[in-house]
C-alpha cells in the first residue's frame, strides 16, 4: 500500500497518465487553434473569381496545390496568386476583372496547367465555364439613365446570349432606352464587360454566383410552364379532324347550334 | 570517454589545432558544400522566377520550369509535385489528376535515393534563413532558453495529417512558411515575408535550430523518406580523433552520434540533411560523401590497413 499515490495508483502509473493527458490537452488545443486558423483563412473564399474551369470552392480550397502554373500559362496575365495576408484564400488564383478580365481562351491553358484538378479538365468548352455573373447596377449604368451605352453588350463574348439588349420606347420627343440584361444561363463570368464599363466605378461586374443568385424552392410549382392535370383540363381539346365532310356548297362543315335549338 | 578505444585527447587536441591553422583559402574551400547548397537553392529560384517573369524557354514554347516548390513541370515534360502536399491533398478526399501523382512519385523516388532531406538543405529557401539565424546565434552567443525535443516535428507531421482530415484542407499548405516565401518571391510579395522574419528570429533567440531542427513537418516528412538514402556520409573510424568538430557545425547534431557512426559506418539517420557541412571541416577526412553500397567495402579496407599499420 505504501508505494500507491493520493489517487491509489502506482506514482509510475499515475505519471504516465498525467503525460498521457498533457500530451492530449497540447494536441487538442494545438490542433484546434490550427484548425481554427485553416477555416477562418478560407472563410473569404467566396469573394474570389477563380480561373475558368474552377471546382466549388470547398472543392477547389481543398484541391488547390497553390502551384501557381495556372498563373504562368495564361496568354494575358491577369492571374494571381493570393500572398499572405489578404483577403482571399492564401496562395490561391484568381483574377480581378476590372483591371484584367478572362479573355477566355479557347483552348483553357490555366486549366490544363493545373496538376491537382481544381481547375477540372471536365470543362470542355471555354463557353462553359462559370467564373462568376455579371450583374448591373441599374441605379448608375448609363443605359437605364436613357444614354446610348450598351458598350457591355458590345464586348460581350457572348454577346445576345449572354448580354442581350432590350428596347423600352418612351415619349416621342425621348430616344427609346436600350437596356442590357444579362442571362445566367450563358454568362461565363470573363468580366470583359466589367472591364470595358466606362463609369467611374463598373456599374457591371462580376460578382461569384453564391453572392447574387437566388433559388426559387422546390415548392414553387409554375404550373404554366408544364403540363400538369389542371392546366390540362383547361386545355383545348385536340382538334378533331372535321367530322363531316364539307359540303357540296363548299362551306366547312361545323357546329351549327344557333339553328339546331341546342340553346 | 577514456574507455572508449580509439580516443586519446591530445590526438583530438591536434586534430582542432589542425582545423584552426587552415589558411584562408584552406577555410573557403572547407565551405564547398555550402556555396553550392546556395547557388542551388538561388538557381532553383532563379528558374522558378526566369519562367514565370522572364519567359525563359528550354526551346521555342518549352517553359523551362513553370510553379513553384509545391508543384512544377521541368521543360514542359516532366512533372515535379511535393510528395507531403500531394499526400495532404489526397487526405482531403480530392481525387488527384494523374499529372499530380506522377510527379509526387518522381520527387519521392529521387529523395528516397538521394536523401529526403536533401530537399531541406538544397531546395528549400527557408533553410538560408535558419542558418543566417543559426550562425548570427553562435556569433553573438544567445543562451537558450528552453529545450524542445527534436522528435516534436514528427508529432506535428502527424497532426497536420489528423487535421487535414477533419478540416478538408491541406493543413500545412496553408500555413506553410516555405510555401509563403517561395510563392511570394516567384508571384508577388505579401505578408509571407513576416513569416520568415518571425522563424529568423525565432531561430536566433528562442530555440537553436527551432523550426528546421523542431518544427518543420516537411522536414519530418522527409527525415522518414531519407531513410532509405543511398547517398550518405561515410564515416572512417580508425582516422577520426573524436575532436567534435563537426558536430559543432551540424545543424543535427544527434545524428552524428558517435556509437551508432562506428556501428554503421555511415550517418545513418534519416534526419541528416546531407548539407555537407561535416566532412569538408572534418580535420582529419573521417567524414566523406559516399554511395551506401560502397560503404562497407570501403570501411572494410579502411579496417584492414589500421590493423597492418598498428602491427607494423
Amino acid at each position: 500500500m505504501a508505494e500507491k499515490g493520493p489517487g491509489g495508483l502506482k506514482p509510475s502509473r499515475r505519471d504516465f497518465l498525467v503525460k498521457m493527458a498533457q500530451g492530449a490537452a497540447l494536441a487538442g488545443t494545438g490542433g484546434l487553434l490550427w484548425d481554427y486558423i485553416l477555416r477562418g483563412e478560407a472563410r473569404a473564399a467566396p469573394y474570389a473569381l477563380r480561373p475558368p474551369g474552377a471546382l466549388a470552392e470547398d472543392d477547389f480550397n481543398a484541391a488547390c496545390i497553390k502551384c501557381g502554373q495556372c498563373v504562368v500559362d495564361c496568354p494575358p496575365k491577369i492571374l494571381k496568386l493570393e500572398p499572405a495576408g489578404g483577403a482571399l484564400p492564401i496562395g490561391t488564383p484568381y483574377f480581378d476583372a476590372r483591371t484584367g478580365p478572362c479573355i477566355m481562351c479557347p483552348d483553357i491553358p490555366c486549366m490544363k496547367a493545373c496538376p491537382t484538378g481544381a481547375l477540372s479538365p471536365e470543362l470542355k468548352k471555354i463557353e462553359d465555364a462559370r467564373m462568376g455573373l455579371a450583374v448591373i447596377d441599374i441605379e448608375n449604368c448609363l443605359s437605364y439613365k436613357g444614354l446610348r451605352c450598351e458598350i457591355c453588350h458590345r464586348e460581350c463574348p457572348l454577346k445576345g446570349k449572354a448580354i442581350t439588349l432590350e428596347t423600352h420606347p418612351r415619349q416621342t420627343s425621348k430616344h427609346a432606352m436600350f437596356i442590357p440584361l444579362v442571362h445566367s444561363d450563358a454568362c461565363t463570368g470573363c468580366g470583359i464587360c466589367e472591364k470595358a464599363c466606362p463609369t467611374e466605378v463598373a456599374a457591371i461586374r462580376i460578382l461569384p454566383h453564391k453572392l447574387v443568385q437566388g433559388k426559387i424552392g422546390e415548392h414553387y410549382r409554375l404550373g404554366w410552364t408544364f403540363d400538369t392535370q389542371i392546366t390540362e383540363d383547361f386545355k383545348q381539346a385536340p382538334q378533331a379532324a372535321p367530322s363531316s365532310t364539307p359540303e357540296p356548297g363548299g362551306k366547312p362543315g361545323g357546329l351549327d347550334y344557333l339553328n339546331e335549338g341546342g340553346l | 570517454m577514456s574507455a572508449q578505444p580509439g580516443f586519446n585527447k591530445a590526438d583530438a587536441l591536434a586534430s582542432v589545432e589542425k582545423l584552426h591553422s587552415r589558411g584562408f583559402v584552406a577555410n573557403l574551400w572547407s565551405w564547398r558544400y555550402l556555396f553550392l547548397r546556395r547557388i542551388s537553392q538561388f538557381g532553383i529560384l532563379l528558374l522558378f522566377f526566369g519562367t514565370a517573369h522572364w519567359g525563359w524557354q528550354a526551346a521555342k514554347d518549352v517553359p523551362l520550369l513553370i510553379g513553384n516548390l509545391s508543384a512544377s513541370k521541368f521543360i514542359g515534360l516532366i512533372p515535379l509535385t511535393d510528395p507531403f502536399a500531394a499526400l495532404q491533398i489526397f487526405l482531403t478526399g480530392h481525387v488527384l489528376q494523374k499529372e499530380s501523382l506522377i510527379g509526387a512519385a518522381v520527387v519521392l523516388g529521387i529523395y528516397l535515393l538521394i536523401g529526403g532531406r536533401m530537399f531541406c538543405a538544397w531546395a528549400c529557401p527557408v533553410n538560408m534563413v535558419t542558418d543566417a539565424a543559426g550562425w548570427l546565434r553562435d556569433k553573438i552567443g544567445v543562451q537558450p532558453i528552453f529545450h524542445l525535443p527534436r522528435t516534436l516535428r514528427y508529432f506535428i507531421l502527424a497532426a497536420t495529417l489528423v487535421i487535414t482530415v477533419i478540416s478538408g484542407l491541406a493543413a500545412f499548405e496553408w500555413v506553410s512558411p516555405i510555401g509563403m516565401a517561395h510563392r511570394e518571391i516567384i508571384f508577388g510579395l505579401g505578408m509571407g515575408f513576416t513569416a520568415l522574419l518571425a522563424i529568423f528570429l525565432f531561430d536566433l533567440l528562442i530555440l537553436k535550430h527551432g523550426w528546421c531542427g523542431h518544427l518543420c513537418p516537411l522536414g519530418a516528412f522527409y527525415s522518414l523518406v531519407g531513410k532509405t538514402a543511398q547517398l550518405r556520409v561515410r564515416f572512417d573510424k580508425n582516422t577520426c580523433t573524436h575532436c567534435g568538430e563537426c558536430a559543432k557545425v551540424c545543424p543535427e547534431p544527434q545524428v552524428l552520434n558517435l556509437k551508432k557512426l562506428e556501428e554503421r559506418g555511415y550517418v545513418f539517420s534519416g534526419e541528416c540533411s546531407n548539407c555537407g557541412r561535416c566532412s569538408p571541416i572534418c580535420p582529419e577526412g573521417s567524414l566523406k560523401f559516399d554511395f551506401k553500397p560502397l560503404i562497407r567495402r570501403h570501411n572494410v579496407r579502411a579496417d584492414a590497413i589500421a590493423v597492418q599499420r598498428r602491427t607494423r
